[in-house]
This record gives C-alpha cells, sequence and structure tokens, in this order.
C-alpha cells in the first residue's frame, strides 16, 4: 500500500523533472521568434494557416540573408483553441528562448496571453487577434483589423455607397468576432442613414437551419443583408435564400473569405456577394502571387488571409527590427521597448495591404472590398 | 505515530496517506521552484493541475460515492467562474486584493452550490441514465444562457441584457463586465499554485472526512441499494441532495481558481462543455471510480501528458488517445493486473490492486 503511494509520487515528480530538463535556454546569434495558435480542433485550419504563413515569410528573410545578416530561429506552437493551453503554448516557447511572439491566432488566447507578455515585457504582434480588448497592453500590436473597425467600416462603406437604406442582419450572437463586429455596425449604422430592420442572431449549437431569420428578412423587404459571420454559415444562408427565391445583395466581413473553396458548395450562388477582406489569393500584384506559389508548393492549398496576416506580421518586426537597430543579446524587454517605439515609425506595404500603426496597437490601413464575380474576386471601387 | 496508526481503522490509515501524497507532492514541487528549477512551461501547468484534480475530487464524490452519473460537471465549474470573475471585476478597486480574492472563492462555491441544489431538486427524483441526460442538459444550458448574458457597469448602476450590447444603453463612463460570447476579460490575476493546493487539499480532506463518515455511510448504502437504504429509514433525496450540492460547491470553487488564472474568461463549448465534463469522468474512471486519490493521480497526468509531449508536435493527440487506452487496458484488465500481481513481487503488485480497485469504493 505504502509502496504503490511512494511510486506514485515518484512519478508524478518524474513526470515534472522531465519536463524541467527540456527547459534549456540556448544563446546562439538567431532573433527568435514563436508563434502560438491551434493546429488540433475544430479551428486548425486557422492556426495551420498561421504558422505555415509565417513560417513562408521566415524562410524567405532567412534565404535572403536574415535581418540584417542574422537569421531567424522560428518556432510554432498548438494550443487547441483554448486559453490555458495558449499560455501552455507560450511558456513553452518562452522556455525555448523566444524573443518576439507572433501571436496567439484567435482573439481570446491572445488576450489571455497579452496579461503574460504584458508581466513579461515581451513583444506580441497577433496576427488575426481581431476582438478590442486583444491590444489592450502597450505591448501588444495586430496586424487585422479590430471586430469594431469591421463592423464600423462595413457600416461606413454601404453608407457611402449607397448600397441599401433597410438592411437586415443576421449573426452568430455565440461568437466574438461575429457579435463584436455586429454591436459596433448597428451603432454606426444610424450615422450612415442606414436602418436595421430586421436583426436575427442564431448560435453555434443552432446554426444549419436558417429559413425563419431569411423569411423575416424577406418580410421586411430589405435591400440587403449583412453577414458578419465565416463563410460556412454564410454558405448555407446563400443556398438556403437561393432556394427560397430571395433577391436581395449580400454583404459580409473577411470571415466570408473561403466560401469559394468550400466542398460541394455552387459558385454561382455567392454571385454578387460583396466582402471587405484585407487579402484575396487572385489578387494581381507580384506580392500576392508570389506569396500564393510558395504557400501552394510548400503546403498544397490556397493560403487565406490567416496566413496572409501571419506573413505580413513576420515582415513587420523584420521592418521594426531594423528600425529600432535591435540586436539579438539584448533582452526580452529592451528588445521590446524598442519595438514599440518602432512600431509607430514604420510603414509595412504588405498582402493586406499598407499598414501603419497608432500607439495603441491598432493598424492603420485601407479596408479593401471585393464583389465576386464569375466564381472570382474583383476589386470594388 | 506508529502504535497510533495501527490502531486507526484502515480506512483512516488509507485517508491519512492520500492526504500524505499531496502534501508531499506539493513540497517537493514546491522545493523545485524555491531552486529555480521549474521552467515557466512546467509552473504555469501547476494552477492547472490543481484546478483539474479539485474537479476530480468533485465529481468523484457523485460518481463514485453517491453512485449517480454527471454529465454536467463543467457547467458547476462554468457557473463558479463566472460568478467569482464577477464579483472580482465588480469590486477590483475597491477591497484589497486577499479578502477580496478569498470571498471570491466563496462566492465562486456558494453560487454553484446553489446552482447545485436547484438542478438537485428535480433532478436527483430521476435515476441512473435519465439523471446523466439531465445533467448533460444542464451543462449545455448553462454554457448558451451565459455566452447570452450582458452585463455592464455605469455612474447609475448596474445594466443587464440577454439581448445585444447596444441595448445596455451604458453611459459614456460604462465598462462592460460579461460580454456575452466575449465572456468576462480582464479578471485579477490572482490564482497561484499555493491557493491552489489549498483548495484542492481543504476538498480532498472533506470529501474524505465524508466518505467515513454516518452521512457518509448513508449515501453508500444509497449507492448500493436505493430501496434498501429507504426501508432501514434514510432520507434517501436528503442525502442525494447533501451529495450533490456539496459536490457542486467544490467545482465552483475549482472555476474560481480557473477563473483567475487567466484574463480571458470564455465560455467556449470546448472549456464549458460536453467535452469537459467527459475529460473529467475519465479522470474520476481511469483513477477506480470511488478512490479519490486514484481520481486526484489520473487527473495530474491526464493534464500533464499532451504538454510534456509537446515536442511531439501533432502526434501528441494520437499518444495521449494510446496512453489513455493502454492505462485502462492495465488499470482494469484481470488479465493484465493477474500478470502484474505474477510478475511483481510483493507489497507493490498488492497496493497496486488497491488504488486499482479502491476497497472504500464500489
Amino acid at each position: 500500500m505504502k509502496r504503490m503511494k511512494q511510486f506514485a509520487s515518484l512519478a508524478i515528480t518524474a513526470a515534472m523533472t522531465v519536463g524541467m530538463l527540456s527547459a534549456a535556454v540556448s544563446a546562439d546569434d538567431a532573433f527568435k521568434i514563436g508563434a502560438i495558435g491551434p493546429l488540433t480542433g475544430a479551428a486548425a485550419n486557422y492556426g495551420t494557416a498561421v504558422i505555415n504563413g509565417a513560417q513562408i515569410a521566415v524562410d524567405e528573410i532567412n534565404a535572403a540573408g536574415g535581418i540584417g545578416g542574422v537569421q531567424i530561429e522560428y518556432r510554432g506552437e498548438d494550443d487547441e483553441l483554448d486559453n490555458e493551453k495558449s499560455i501552455n503554448a507560450y511558456n513553452t516557447l518562452k522556455d525555448w528562448g523566444m524573443q518576439i511572439l507572433v501571436g496567439p491566432t484567435t482573439s481570446g488566447c491572445s488576450i489571455a496571453v497579452s496579461e503574460k507578455t504584458k508581466a513579461d515585457n515581451m513583444f506580441q504582434l497577433t496576427p488575426s487577434g481581431s476582438a478590442k480588448d486583444c491590444t489592450n497592453y502597450d505591448n501588444v500590436f495586430r496586424v487585422c483589423f479590430s471586430d469594431p473597425n469591421q463592423g464600423r467600416a462595413s457600416a461606413r462603406y454601404i453608407g457611402e455607397h449607397g448600397l441599401a437604406k433597410k438592411v437586415g442582419v443576421i449573426y452568430d450572437s455565440s461568437d466574438v468576432y461575429s457579435s463584436g463586429i455586429f454591436a459596433t455596425f448597428k451603432e454606426e449604422a444610424p450615422n450612415q442613414g442606414i436602418e436595421i430592420a430586421v436583426e436575427e442572431a442564431f448560435t453555434a449549437d443552432n446554426n444549419v437551419d436558417f429559413s425563419s431569420q431569411l423569411q423575416k428578412c424577406a418580410d421586411a423587404g430589405v435591400e440587403l443583408i449583412f453577414l458578419p459571420i465565416y463563410y460556412t454559415q454564410a454558405g448555407t444562408i446563400l443556398q438556403q435564400a437561393a432556394m427560397m427565391g430571395l433577391q436581395t445583395k449580400w454583404f459580409g466581413c473577411d470571415g466570408l473569405d473561403g466560401m469559394l473553396d468550400m466542398d460541394n458548395f455552387q459558385k454561382e450562388l455567392a454571385e454578387g456577394v460583396m466582402l471587405l477582406t484585407p487579402f484575396a489569393a487572385d489578387a494581381e500584384d507580384e506580392l500576392t502571387q508570389n506569396f500564393v506559389a510558395a504557400y501552394k508548393a510548400a503546403y498544397n492549398v490556397t493560403p487565406n488571409q490567416f496566413a496572409a496576416d501571419a506573413y505580413d506580421a513576420v515582415y513587420t518586426i523584420k521592418a521594426a527590427i531594423e528600425k529600432a537597430g535591435v540586436t539579438t543579446d539584448m533582452s526580452i524587454s529592451d528588445i521590446c521597448e524598442a519595438l514599440k517605439t518602432a512600431m509607430t515609425e514604420i510603414e509595412v506595404t504588405g498582402l493586406t495591404g499598407t499598414i501603419v500603426w497608432t500607439a495603441d496597437g491598432e493598424p492603420d490601413k485601407d479596408p479593401k472590398a471585393v464583389v465576386i464575380e464569375d466564381g472570382a474576386y474583383v476589386s470594388m471601387q | 505515530m506508529k502504535n497510533k496508526m495501527t490502531s486507526m481503522s484502515k480506512a483512516s490509515r488509507d485517508n491519512l496517506w492520500t492526504i500524505l501524497m499531496l502534501i508531499i507532492a506539493f513540497a517537493v514541487v514546491q522545493g523545485f521552484r524555491m531552486g529555480g528549477l521549474v521552467n515557466s512551461h512546467m509552473d504555469g501547468m501547476l494552477v492547472p493541475i490543481c484546478v483539474y484534480a479539485t474537479m476530480a475530487v468533485s465529481l468523484n464524490l457523485v460518481v463514485g460515492i453517491l453512485g449517480e452519473l454527471s454529465l454536467g460537471h463543467a457547467g458547476f465549474m462554468c457557473v463558479g467562474a463566472f460568478a467569482s470573475a464577477f464579483f472580482s471585476k465588480l469590486f477590483e478597486n475597491s477591497m484589497g486584493v486577499f479578502p477580496r480574492f478569498l470571498l471570491a472563492i466563496l462566492i465562486g462555491g456558494a453560487v454553484a452550490g446553489l446552482f447545485g441544489f436547484l438542478i438537485g431538486i428535480p433532478v436527483l427524483r430521476l435515476n441512473g441514465d435519465y439523471l446523466a441526460i439531465v445533467t448533460l442538459a444542464f451543462g449545455e444550458i448553462i454554457k448558451n444562457l451565459i455566452n447570452v448574458l450582458y452585463v455592464g457597469r455605469d455612474s447609475n448602476g448596474l445594466h443587464f441584457s440577454i439581448k445585444d450590447q447596444a441595448s445596455l444603453g451604458l453611459a459614456e463612463d460604462g465598462e462592460m463586465i460579461i460580454a456575452g460570447p466575449q465572456g468576462i476579460t480582464g479578471t485579477p490575476f490572482n490564482s497561484n499554485f499555493v491557493v491552489g493546493f489549498l483548495i484542492l487539499l481543504i476538498s480532498t480532506i472533506v470529501v474524505l472526512n465524508l466518505i467515513n463518515s454516518r452521512e457518509g455511510r448513508a449515501i453508500m448504502a444509497i449507492r448500493d441499494n436505493r430501496i434498501a437504504a429507504g426501508s432501514v429509514g434514510i432520507p434517501i433525496t436528503k442525502y442525494k441532495m447533501f451529495a450533490f450540492t456539496l459536490s457542486a460547491v467544490i467545482a465552483g470553487c475549482a472555476g474560481a481558481l480557473y477563473a483567475h488564472n487567466l484574463s480571458s474568461l470564455i465560455a467556449t463549448p470546448a472549456r464549458f462543455g460536453y467535452n469537459m465534463s467527459i475529460l473529467f469522468l475519465v479522470f474520476v474512471v481511469l483513477g477506480g471510480i470511488g478512490s479519490t486519490r486514484g481520481a486526484i493521480i489520473a487527473a495530474v497526468i491526464l493534464t500533464l501528458i499532451p504538454e510534456v509531449l509537446r515536442f511531439m508536435s501533432d502526434y501528441r493527440m494520437l499518444i495521449y488517445a494510446i496512453v489513455l487506452i493502454v492505462m485502462m487496458i492495465v488499470n482494469w484488465n484481470p488479465t493484465s493486473r493477474a500478470f502484474i500481481r505474477a510478475h511483481i513481487p510483493g507489497k507493490l503488485s498488492g497496493g497496486k490492486k488497491a488504488a486499482g480497485g479502491g476497497e472504500e469504493g464500489r
């Protein structure tokens, strides 16, 4: 009996010791950049895109001689879309010797980890953490638009281009992203002379049948339906609207990006759908085409906006390091202080546009609107 | 000490060992931390380990001692987490850290206990599968309710809504406390290993004492034969309710600990949904249903495995599943247990049997 308990305590201690021994921090001459995202679980495609997108950028930079002659060491860790696991991932990277963090991929994780980066004063640049609270601390910056900004930009775009006066909204009330966009859209809509005639919510547990929401929109005679949601549900909505014979305009945010690549999706359903997205894989410019080609060659899939955000994040860090003259022997905290200042001084032209940052961590770039024509994105003016 | 130990009943001695095991494990880890030998990865894991071990103790009380299958325990943890984080956000600037955190833990436990009591009224009239289904539904309902709850505060006081943020009508100086699916952001970071350990230790002592008390015997009598227990005059509903509520209180305290370890508390399906409840059940089943010590050990090992295996990147989930299956087979399969008994001499294999079988359990 006694032995068993001793054995058990020993086993636990041994397990912990094994963990501790792997903590050797190496001090060779390289910038150590870590990335965090969900590589397993429901949101694995987002995390994989971020980790891979950053990897492409790191490989390009290293092949071109690194940052000022110094190579980048890069490592990505899984957080399973869980705040607690995300902190575990962050601690793992810290033990590895990470100096700069690209990530985490999602908002909740990003907020949780920012508490830790703040305590360590480590520079954090989240590629796609879009919730407002992600950049609460001054050491955190982001590449993507914040949710409130997207909601406001959408309302302005619809108002300024006179797309519609009477609008219906279908959103996911159980989702941070969707409800975050909707909150500011609703706030901004009256300023743009938009009347929200119908606002219908669904939740993650109830996202297959949208006929009642669509019927309400049809009854109210809305001119446009705003969809601040992800593409899987949007695809279903478009399908069901087509079956009902509902004729209306559709407008969405970057969550709709990816719709055209969905399996078994009839592309003609998406004809005329407008969306604000920072990145379109079939854009004509050289930067995008090179990136898409490299990504396809390495991973055999078309990159999405998450990959593009992460790619831009790594190049942003490169630009900031060059601007601030950061060297690898500086402490994590000194690097953070230097980069914080440099971030507000640089201008980066990346896949998602030309970006400058404000001191509160928000990117300032023009939202791009595209319309789907003949199964492809076409830029709107 | 030795004399006293032998004069103790077998059950008390067993319990003493469980508590000693906890204290020794704590002392060893704390010693390593003082010596700076614990890396930040493992250091960050300590509070979550305490949370999960406490949850295992809590669920073991319902599943192992009361003998009812609860599939909604993550729901109680969720209630405790949100209640305590809500309290901490409200009084963050008006109370000292220590009294506020202590109160937050107590409030987490009390609110979860209240929910346990309320849910218990209809639920505990059911048995077996029906009870499992209702607790499962409860867990899902709690998660969804919190996801539509908006609470804000401004100079006029608190505002509630179950519609959206805009309908709160907050003044300019207002701040969101619970923002629907975005949950609670900016909960003060108060949890640490010592507090976590104390919660685990106190929960364990309470549960172990309960098992060996008059009430505990009554609860186990109900588990073993409900009709026989009723016929000798044991008030079945009262004792079932008592065990269920106590279990909810412990889960609520674990939730409070969890909430104060993260600055972003979101009721995601992965965190407070069905999957998490099942994970807690796995701790209990793997540790040997009814064995508190086994449940704690299983919780610690299963929390550590995926993290220790990080160096295997994507394969770690695969390994985790394999380890789970292997542990289950080796722990419970009669052939493998006979093999262990035959090849590992003496006390160790005997101990294995005791820990696996959980004599004080079934």
